[in-house]
Order: C-alpha cells, then structure tokens, then sequence
C-alpha cells in the first residue's frame, strides 16, 4: 500500500513536467508579450527601454534557459516572482490557493449531496414522475453554461429584489459567516453544474445494481427496500460515481476561474485570470503547476478510494 | 393426515412483456408436508422458478399474482401485506438461488451476508449474530468457518459460496427450503457434496424443502414426492418411487426415456422428445404437450385429458 502510494506520487513528476513544458512554451506563444503591455501602459516605447526591461525581467535569455532556470527554482521550492508586483509567486499562491480549495470544496459538498440522493431517488423510482422530472432538472443544469447563470444570479435579484449576492472577500477563519454568505452562491452554482453528470451517472449505476442477483438474495431474505438500497446497492453503484468526481475535478478548476471572477472571489482562478491577461508567466506557470498537481493528487485519492469501495481491487 | 405446511392453490401468475401478457404459471395447485422434500421437474420455461418466486413474493414489479392462494401455515401469503411478508421471508421461507457467484454481495464480508437475517428476525446484536454466522459456516462444513467471516465472496470457489447461501438459508431456522436449481452451475462432483449437505441439514431441523431441478437422477435421490411442470402447468405429482415405476404423463415418460442409461446398447440414439417448449405467450388452448406427444388425439388439441 505505502509502496503504491509513493510510486505513484513519483509517477506525477514526468507527468507535471510536461504540462509545464506546455504551459510555459504555450504561454510564450500567445500574441502580445508582457513587454508590450508594460511599455503601453507606460507610455514609452523606444527600443532601449525594451531591452532594459526585457533583461531586468530575464527574459532576453532562450526560452529553454529560461524553462532550466524556473524549473531549477522549483525544485527548491521558488516559482519566481510576479513580473508586476514583483511579489514571490509562492506568497501569491499560499493567499489564494485556500480560497479556491474552499470553493471546490463546499461545490463538492453541494455537488454530493444534491447528486446523490436524487440519483438513487431517480433510480428507485423508475419512470414515475420524479424521476422525470429530476432527469430533466439535471439536464438543464448540464446544458446551462455556468457564466450564464452566474450572471443572471447576480444581476437579477438586485434589479427584482434589491438583493444581490456578497461580493466582498473576508477570509474564513475572521468571519466565518460572512465568508460562507460570500462563498454559497458561487459554490451552489459550480456544485449544481457538477451534479448533474454525478447524478445521471449514479441513476444509472443504481438501477444496474438493483437488478443483479445479490440484491434478489438480499430481498429474499426480508430486507426492506431502503435497507436494499443502503446496505446492499449503493456501495456497489458508487464505485464509477468516484471515478467520475475525479475526472470532474478539472471541470471543478475551470468552473472556478468563471465564477471566482463573476463573484469577486480572490482565489486562483481569479489569479491565473489577471496573470494571463497581464502575461504574468510566472504566475500562470505556478498556478498550473498547483492546479496540475491538485488534479493529479485528486485522480490518486479516487483510486485508493477503490481499495476502501471494492474489496476485490484492496487484495490485488 | 394433517394439514400441510404448503399449500398452492390454483396460482396464476402473468408477465408483461414486450411480446404481451405471458401466463408463466397456470392454475398450479401443490402441497409439501412438514420435513417433506417436493422435487419440482421441468425444462426452463415450465414455470417451476416463477411458482417458487411467487411462493416467497418475489415475482418483481412486472409479474402479477392473478389468482390463487398460498397457504403457508394456515397463512394466505397472497393476500399478505409486503410488510408481514418480509418478516416470512429469509425468517420462515428461505431460499437459495442458482447462481452461487453472483447471488453474493461482492462487497460485503461472508460474516455479514450470513448474519444479517439473523440481525434482522431474531433481533440479535451484531456480535452475537456473527457468533450464530460462524457456527452456520461450520454446520455448512465450511473449513476453519470462524477465520473466514471477514472473508469476501471472491475468496470463495463456486461450491463454497453455494454452501454459504444454504448457511444463510438457515440462518433463522425455516420451516421451508426452496433450493432453486442450487447445483446447476456447479462442477459435478460438487454437486452431490451440495445436495446430500442440504438434505442433511433439513432433516436435521425437520425443514420441509422444495427442491427446483431439471435433473431427474437429483429427484431420484434426494425427493419424496415429485411434481412435474410443464408449459406453467402441473403435468402429474406423484411420489418419487410412483414416478419412476409408472409415470402417468406423456411428458414423464418422454422425461424417463431421454436418460441415458448404462445399459442402453453403444451406439444406438439417445431419446429426446420431439419439437420444441411452448411459447407461454402463445399457449395451445388444449394439452400444452399435445403438439409434441406420441398419443395426442383429436380431443387434446381442444381440452386437456385428465389422466
């Protein structure tokens, strides 16, 4: 198991080497560089004082220099400096990664525990009304794209009711209260958006479990269809449900670069946002690399989960 | 004689299906006496597993009880609410099913699968429940049974899951055993391991069992009585030595014949009964059998005979 757990987490260093060789070249590649933008806003634009910014920045070194060079920073725990504000990229981060992890965090929880029981619901009830009619809700909420409703969320009910959703930041552990009023919306959201898949994904698998033979042993036996459904049909159904919520977890990312921007909220997506539009390398390049890192330690986590759901795969 | 554990009158039960209502039993009427062994015979298709499922209350949400009672203790289960039925069913009627490796929950421990009717009828704790399981795996002759209670299903070979779900069977001591084809899909030795421990075993706690099969030598040995099924009917009941000694029904005998037999000369052709089952969707309005049997007359294809 340990032995696993460590090949694996070795496994996730050519893997994030990779993505980063993409980001960084990629990020080069887009029209504009950050020199331009800095001269604009400055109004100055002689050739002198490119050259002077370019080399104060280091980047008249070849782009492959400069990749060793980050990459060597990296390993020692250095992602460089924000070509802006000059702040360590690391302090950037540390400030905005929780938030985005509180984010995905209360959209999980929203995406679980709205996905879950109606799926089951859904499958139990097979073909009747409610069923139909969740189908239909999880439909809408695939087919509905998240900028749209934020910006419907946060329009709407201030034009209607003069209420609209928080928008200031407060960290959680000043306010918790504050900070939650501020989060729920943006989180309900992304989390609905997420359950919808997560929620078709276990109807399916429900109704495919309730139909195998253990579930007729165990009715034979005198169980009541909600003791059916808990004990016996559930964990057998969930083991596909993981593999999707891991698979979902970029989708979760990339929801929250949307929603953190509709809904002011100063986590990474917000970051990467500005970074990218200010060609901010090193701060998109560490973003990525966390991001990277977080999905990767996510798509982990569901295959030990395996182990925990499926006694067959704990003995291999 | 006494009144009998089971009795079975006149049931019907039908199916929707995609190709119409199917009368998959036919106004069966049967009885099976405390500590009796009743072999149910027949090919697939004649309704022996549906009569069995209707028994427990199983028929699932497209099969329906039309008429009939079941009458089990005195108790008519049809009329029975599904709430009183569960405390009957795994309690009072067990049943094992015949597909050993899929009839276990694959993530769930041996020890639990077997302890669980006894948490859930005789109200025990878990603990004591799981001491009640390991002494049921060691009464199923199942090797070093307290060890393997937080075993899995997939640690176990076909013929010692089949020996787990007969533990569970008993679990909460029935009065009834249905055993619905219980060795099919196991290797032949183990197959008559399987049926000599179940016959044992309700001897034992003077269970009654209703033993499904399509094997006639298993209905020779280990049956008292033995109702043979045919196209959702009852071709003939008898008992075991009486159907052997003089089978009444053509079906039966085209049954007996199609045994190969030892003494039979190398070479010559085995029997087999000509054409094919009835198709229950479209039943004949006479004798089911009548289109493939040697004696049908005229007046089969319109009425059943009574023999």
């Amino acid at each position: 198991m340990q032995a696993y757990v460590i090949r694996r987490l070795l496994a996730l260093i050519p893997t994030l080497i990779f993505a980063s060789l993409i980001v960084f070249v990629s990020m080069r590649l887009i029209p504009g560089d950050v020199i331009d933008m800095m001269l604009a806003q400055n109004d100055i634009s002689t050739a002198q004082d490119r050259d002077a910014i370019e080399a104060a920045l280091g980047l008249n070194k070849p782009v492959f220099m400069q990749y060793f060079d980050w990459i060597y920073g990296v390993v020692q725990g250095d992602l460089g400096h924000s070509l802006w504000r000059n702040t360590p990229v690391t302090e950037q981060l540390a400030e905005s990664m929780p938030i985005t992890f509180e984010l995905g965090f209360l959209a999980l929880i929203v995406a679980l525990t709205v996905a879950l029981p109606i799926g089951v619901y859904s499958a139990i009830r097979q073909d009747t009304t409610g069923d139909y009619v969740t189908r239909s809700f999880s439909l809408l909420m695939l087919a509905i794209p998240g900028f749209w409703l934020g910006t419907l969320v946060m329009v709407f009910p201030s034009v209607w009711w003069r209420w609209s959703p928080e928008i200031e930041y407060v960290g959680f552990f000043e306010d918790p209260v504050r900070n939650l009023t501020h989060m729920i919306v943006p989180a309900i959201l992304l989390g609905l958006a997420m359950s919808a898949v997560t929620m078709r994904m276990t109807r399916t698998m429900m109704l495919e479990v309730m139909r195998q033979d253990y579930i007729r042993t165990a009715r034979a036996k005198g169980l009541s269809e909600r003791m059916l459904v808990v004990r016996h049909g559930l964990r057998n159904s969930l083991i596909p449900v993981v593999t999707l919520i891991g698979l979902q977890a970029p989708l979760l990312i990339g929801g929250a670069v949307i929603f953190e921007q509709i809904f002011v909220v100063p986590g990474m997506g917000l970051l990467l946002l500005e970074a990218v539009s200010q060609r901010d390398y090193p701060v998109i390049s560490g973003v990525f690399l966390v991001v990277g890192f977080g999905v990767l330690l996510i798509n982990l986590l569901v295959d030990l989960s395996y182990g925990w759901l499926d006694p067959k795969v704990r003995h291999q | 004689m006494s009144e009998p554990l089971l009795r079975v009158e006149d049931l019907c039960v039908s199916f929707r299906t995609d190709s119409g209502i199917v009368r998959a039993v036919d106004c069966v009427s049967l009885h099976v006496n405390q500590g009796e062994t009743l072999a149910i015979v027949g090919e697939s298709g004649s309704g022996k597993s549906v009569t069995a499922l209707s028994i427990m209350g199983l028929v699932g949400d497209s099969g329906k009880i039309n008429q009939g009672r079941i009458l089990f203790d005195g108790v008519d289960l049809v009329a029975l609410r599904e709430s009183a039925m569960r405390k009957i069913r795994g309690n009072r009627i067990a049943m094992i099913f015949q597909e050993p490796m899929s009839s276990l929950n694959p993530v769930l421990t041996i020890g639990k699968q077997v302890a669980e009717p006894i948490w859930l009828h005789r109200k025990k704790s878990w603990t004591q429940a799981y001491a009640e399981a390991a002494e049921l795996l060691a009464k199923v002759r199942i090797p070093d049974a307290r060890s393997r209670l937080d075993d899995y299903p997939h640690h176990f070979s076909g013929g010692m899951r089949q020996r787990v779900m007969i533990a569970m069977a008993l679990a909460c001591q029935p009065k009834l055993i249905i055993a619905d084809e219980p060795t099919t899909a196991l290797d032949v030795t183990v197959q008559a391991q399987i049926l000599a421990l179940l016959k044992d075993l309700t001897r034992e706690t003077n269970a009654a069992l209703i033993l499904i099969t399509h094997d006639l030598g298993v209905v020779a040995r280990y049956a008292d009585r033995v109702a043979v099924m045919y196209g959702g009917r009852i071709a003939e009941t008898a008992s075991a030595a009486d159907l052997y000694a003089n089978p009444r029904h053509p079906y039966t005998v085209g049954l007996m014949r199609s045994i190969p037999s030892l003494t039979s000369d190398a070479g010559s052709r085995l029997y087999a009964i000509r054409g094919q089952p009835p198709d229950l969707a479209n039943l004949p309005t006479g004798c089911a059998f009548a289109p493939r049997c040697e004696w049908a007359k005229d007046i089969c294809l319109r009425s059943p005979p009574s023999l």
